[in-house]
């Protein structure tokens, strides 16, 4: 501490960094397996607005003023040290939990899209909004058991992706393959531009 | 299948004995603040003033906010829905009983030093 004679906070606690990276993809791909193997694993309620969608499928004759329901959805957190959290927010697989995907996105570092070779075109969804948002993203093609492998370099052109999102091939059950899909995310934020606010600013001083 | 006795809820199974609304006395918006999934939240270490009553729910809460924690931390280890625990917290936050450390930046604006961190973090996991 005494060490610090440079930096005026020294002495004054400084908030916790609280980070998150999206992993998205299609429904039963493997987000859930992914988040498992690196982090630990915790369960959010969340009650949403009904949305357009939910009309005629949910009935809410009778009650009136109905206007959410309860979700329940998985996130990891990988614990760095006393002052820097990062968490890992599955996005919900089924189209009916779209209307999540804004705040779990909010203030999200990047996100990486899990695919499957054989179901390529289940991860469009999630490549369509990251897109449009900005967001930046890597594909992660979650290798299974018996699948055939191909080159990132094709499933890049079969996904139509602007030549500078990574593919990596990755499985979803393995720590250290995990390791490299996040660190592939943070790495490609790293070499976009950024502004350097320096550390002070997440205390807002 | 008609109902017999094996399908009987006891318990957890039953679901919660307060609904979540009645937790929140019916509200499902926090009157100030913007609690984001991994805004942080402390306890102030203000005690309580004799003048306000706090639900069991609320008094669990700054009790896990004595340490420096994300509203998802709060609502997972709290079992309550989100927008149950953004009302309780808005209600501890007007009292001066929490306060919110950090929220996070809309992403334009990513910070350096935190990506290094979190880079640096991930390699030595």
């Amino acid at each position: 501490m005494g060490s610090k004679l440079s930096d005026p906070d020294a002495g004054r606690e400084r908030p916790p960094a609280a980070t998150k990276i999206l992993i998205a993809g299609g429904f039963g791909v493997g987000k859930t397996t992914l988040v498992s193997a690196i982090s630990e694993i915790r369960t959010l309620r969340t009650e949403e607005t009904l949305s357009q969608q939910s009309t005629g499928v949910d009935d809410v004759s009778g009650v009136d003023g109905k206007t959410t329901t309860t979700v329940a959805m998985d996130f990891g957190r990988i614990t760095f040290s006393d002052d820097l959290v990062l968490y890992l927010f599955g996005t919900p697989g089924q189209d009916r939990f779209w209307f999540m995907w804004d705040e779990l996105s909010y203030g999200a570092l990047g996100a990486a899209v899990l695919a499957d070779t054989c179901r390529l075109g289940d991860s469009f969804a999630a490549i369509d909004y990251f897109e449009q948002r900005g967001t930046p993203f890597v594909i992660a093609v979650n290798c299974f058991d018996g699948a055939k492998r191909y080159h990132p370099e094709d499933i890049k052109i079969a996904l139509d992706l602007d030549p500078h999102v990574p593919v990596v091939l990755c499985d979803a059950r393995k720590r250290e393959s995990v390791k490299q899909v996040l660190i592939t995310v943070v790495e490609l934020l790293l070499r976009q531009p950024i502004e350097d606010h320096g550390e002070r600013s997440a205390t807002g001083g | 299948m008609s109902p017999g006795a094996d399908d009987r809820w006891f318990d957890r199974e039953a679901g919660p004995v307060v609904r979540p609304y009645a937790v929140a006395r019916g509200r499902t918006r926090p009157r100030t603040g913007q609690f984001d999934l991994i805004s942080v939240v402390v306890a102030t270490g203000v005690p309580p003033p004799d003048t306000i009553w706090l639900g069991p729910e609320q008094l669990h809460m700054l009790s896990l906010c004595r340490r420096p924690v994300t509203i998802a931390d709060v609502a997972s280890d709290m079992d309550l829905p989100l927008g149950v625990v953004r009302v309780l917290l808005s209600d501890l936050s007007d009292q001066g009983l929490v306060s919110v450390l950090s929220t996070p930046q809309p992403r334009e604006v990513p910070n350096v030093h935190v990506l290094r961190k979190v880079l640096n973090g991930l390699k030595a996991l």
